[in-house]
């Protein structure tokens, strides 16, 4: 590359990227203020410790950015010092990232009709009723997620709420703790 | 005794070590090799100053301001090595303490900052001198640490000098809550030689350096382009990158930061480059084939528009921080690992493949590299009636010789010229705030380099506007008798900002002129401290002569030419062959885009 200008080369992509980290105060403000304080996008996160690995969480980002600055936000991520491993899912192979939402919606007649029988179509159980609403709940990716809020929209949505992605490698390997 | 047994002797009589958490601090400080701090007191870290009252292995400098403190701290590890200890308490004392760790942050400067915190029980409640110090510098230290038990202490401060001084140095708070400083736990030597997570390369990928070295021996035009990582890796190598460049034959220049890595005063030394390097410097690093950048960051004051920064090479990067790698300049061999090692891995292969001192086919480059020379672009026009800074820190240079002179700077056209004209041949003898820029960095930094070298002559060149901002340090060299120089060259004008104005904003100088400032021989002597002036061209000699004869602290009013600009200089938004020398017309105007990147 003749361009000594990393600033405009390629486009900007969505990656997915996965980190285990130590689970002790303040690990998720240093994770998210590199990403703020370095002008990174963060698009979802998620971060829960997680149980067979003792005191490590595993956080979940996606993000988006030209392939340089994906390996930025990975080089950074990897300074950090309760940060055991870093992965780009995106980049390092096949992988599956869910999503959770709850979508509530109100009405009667047609419209509620409607409503669950496209929430069967898209296996969405329901987790709480009324007369006159439902809370389903559905997993799925993110754009399977996007297309059934769309179609919540046009009947009754009243609010959404999502986990944001977790994801994990396909295959037998994972991120080290 | 290895330190498996020191270690079960340390076990041994342990269980009758029960200590305050403020003597295991300073028990911890003085097993991990520290013997001065610098600091100053208040509420949250009595415990500790009560502890250090008591025992006589630390020493404790007391300065005036705890910005001072942390600037002392990196004045005396840039000059040793070593990383600088730091102790304020907290509150206000934690986030005076910010500006300095900030600066540590960005010349990868090892440091520790113990901050005092209000008791575990109060953490929340807006207490009296509370601030959330673990969230405040968050993002201006490498890591920091919040200790909630006094039995974590020892080894929380072992693994914190572990992560200051590993991989890429840098900065660390420790956050100490008073009941904490009080509380009692049993006392055991730590010691960490890996950590968990944080484990920094050292050794550079053995394919990627042998593709380097082939990279540089084919190459016609190669440059060596080294910075402040070179002095962080240690005297050895610098050592090293002399050798290297010796025995290739290859022209090298510094970063501001990597100034003293390698000889000045050797030929093979194109001077700094970057936005006030050069035109040797700049113009080889825009016109070479090969570059080899080691220890060095591609800061935009170095690269100047980065579309036009040297188009035609291919980059060699060494840098022992993987995120420094390809971070706004592509590179084509990135070797990730310490100067040091890989030089020497550099070293070895160059004599193992036979490539020798490729005089015969680097001699056009030098012809070329001659030719810029030529320019003399450090050259300036003398007088009789005024003292050109220049000249005066030419003459400072030449009188300082011979002796181990240690220079530190504040921030502004008088660092640039002591960066162009006070040839450095040693490392660790250079200190300055490269990556902030703080002003008010250059006393203090002084004071740390003169304690841990009593008899190295130690100049602060200052500007008289710099100064200000932190002469309450005048205090701390009378206290401890440091013999520490301030050479403030006065030309009346926060000059960078002024040079700035009348270049691109039509001559506005808006709030640039040092209005009211003081008499500082008259200053220096209510401090106890010799005062000395200078105005007149032909007492320039004696008067830095008397200033460095003196055996005390001086402080010397060098009157310079007011409107005087640093030359060479790469304009806002150009490239490094578009350089302006102090003999070209006023640049063109400047347009808004370059004004808002430079």
């Amino acid at each position: 590359m003749m361009d000594g200008s990393m600033k405009d080369i390629g486009t900007s992509v969505q990656h997915t990227i996965g980190l285990i980290v130590d689970d002790e105060a303040g690990v998720l403000a240093r994770v998210i203020g590199l990403f703020s304080g370095r002008g990174y996008n963060i698009e979802s996160l998620t971060v829960a410790a997680v149980a067979n690995s003792g005191k490590r969480s595993r956080v979940t980002i996606v993000t988006s950015g030209t392939q340089m600055a994906i390996e930025q936000v990975k080089a950074q991520l990897d300074r950090l010092v309760p940060v055991h491993d870093v992965t780009d899912l995106t980049t390092d192979g096949p992988f599956v990232s869910r999503d959770l939402a709850l979508v509530k919606v109100s009405g009667g007649g047609e419209h509620r009709i409607e409503a669950l029988r496209i929430a069967e179509a898209f296996r969405a159980n329901v987790v709480d009723s009324t007369i006159n609403s439902f809370i389903f709940e559905l997993t799925g990716s993110a754009e399977k997620l996007n297309a059934f809020v769309e179609l919540m929209r046009e009947l009754g949505l009243v609010e959404v709420a999502r986990t944001g992605a977790a994801a994990l490698s396909r295959g037998e390997t994972g991120l080290q703790d | 005794m290895t330190i498996m047994a020191k270690a079960a002797l340390n076990k041994k009589e342990a269980s009758t070590q029960l200590m305050s958490g403020a003597e295991l601090i300073l028990r911890a400080l003085k097993d991990l090799g520290v013997d001065v701090i610098f600091g100053y007191p208040g509420g949250a870290v009595l415990p500790i100053y009560d502890a250090l009252y008591k025992q006589d292995d630390i020493k404790h400098i007391l300065v005036r301001h705890e910005q001072a403190a942390t600037h002392a701290a990196e004045g005396y590890a840039r000059a040793t090595g070593k990383p600088g200890v730091v102790l304020v308490t907290s509150g206000p004392g934690a986030t005076n303490a910010v500006t300095g760790l900030t600066d540590a942050m960005l010349d990868s400067i090892p440091m520790i900052c113990i901050t005092g915190q209000v008791a575990r029980h109060l953490i929340g409640s807006d207490a009296f001198q509370e601030a959330d110090t673990v969230g405040i510098t968050r993002h201006c230290t490498k890591h920091n640490y919040l200790v909630k038990d006094a039995a974590d202490i020892v080894d929380v401060f072992h693994e914190a000098f572990y992560v200051a001084t590993k991989g890429r140095p840098g900065p660390v708070v420790i956050d100490m809550p008073k009941d904490v400083q009080i509380e009692k736990a049993v006392y055991h030597l730590g010691a960490i030689t890996e950590h968990k997570t944080y484990k920094p390369q050292t050794d550079g990928d053995e394919a990627a350096i042998r593709e380097a070295v082939a990279l540089l021996a084919a190459a016609e035009r190669p440059i060596i382009y080294a910075g402040g990582g070179i002095i962080n890796s240690g005297p050895e190598a610098s050592a090293l990158l002399t050798e290297f460049a010796q025995v290739t034959g290859m022209p090298v220049t510094n970063t501001l930061m990597g100034l003293g890595c390698y000889p000045a005063s050797d030929k093979q030394f194109l001077g700094m480059l970057g936005m006030h390097g050069t035109w040797e410097a700049n113009h080889s690093m825009h016109d070479c084939d090969v570059m080899l950048a080691i220890g060095a960051r591609f800061d935009d004051r170095v690269t100047g528009r980065l579309e036009a920064f040297s188009p035609g090479s291919k980059k060699i990067h060494v840098d022992i921080d993987l995120s420094s790698i390809n971070k706004t300049v592509h590179v084509d061999v990135p070797i990730i690992g310490d100067a040091r090692s890989v030089l020497r891995r550099f070293l070895d292969i160059w004599a193992e493949e036979g490539y020798g001192r490729r005089q015969p086919t680097l001699d056009g480059w030098w012809q070329q590299i001659a030719e810029w020379r030529e320019k003399k672009c450090l050259s300036y026009t003398d007088s009789d009636s005024v003292i050109i800074p220049q000249k005066a820190l030419e003459r400072l240079h030449a009188l300082t010789q011979g002796r181990d002179t240690i220079i530190s700077t504040e921030v502004g056209q008088h660092q640039m010229w002591a960066a162009q004209y006070l040839g450095f041949d040693k490392p660790n003898h250079w200190l300055t705030s490269g990556g902030l820029g703080t002003m008010g960095y250059g006393l203090p930094a002084a004071v740390g380099a003169q304690i841990a070298f009593p008899d190295s002559l130690c100049i602060d060149v200052a500007g008289e506007a710099s100064i200000q901002m932190n002469i309450q340090e005048l205090g701390t060299i009378v206290q401890y008798n440091l013999p520490v120089k301030i050479f403030i060259m006065n030309n009346e004008f926060m000059g960078m900002v002024r040079q700035w104005q009348d270049m691109s904003y039509e001559g506005r100088r808006s709030e640039t002129y040092s209005s009211a400032l003081p008499d500082f021989v008259a200053l220096a002597e209510a401090y106890g401290i010799k005062g000395l002036r200078v105005e007149d061209p032909a007492k320039l000699d004696a008067t830095i002569q008397e200033m460095i004869d003196h055996d005390g602290p001086v402080m010397l009013d060098c009157r310079i030419a007011k409107l005087e600009n640093v030359f060479p200089m790469v304009p806002a938004g150009a490239a490094h062959n578009e350089m302006l020398l102090s003999s070209d017309a006023p640049s063109k105007p400047t347009d808004d885009e370059a004004l808002a990147v430079v």
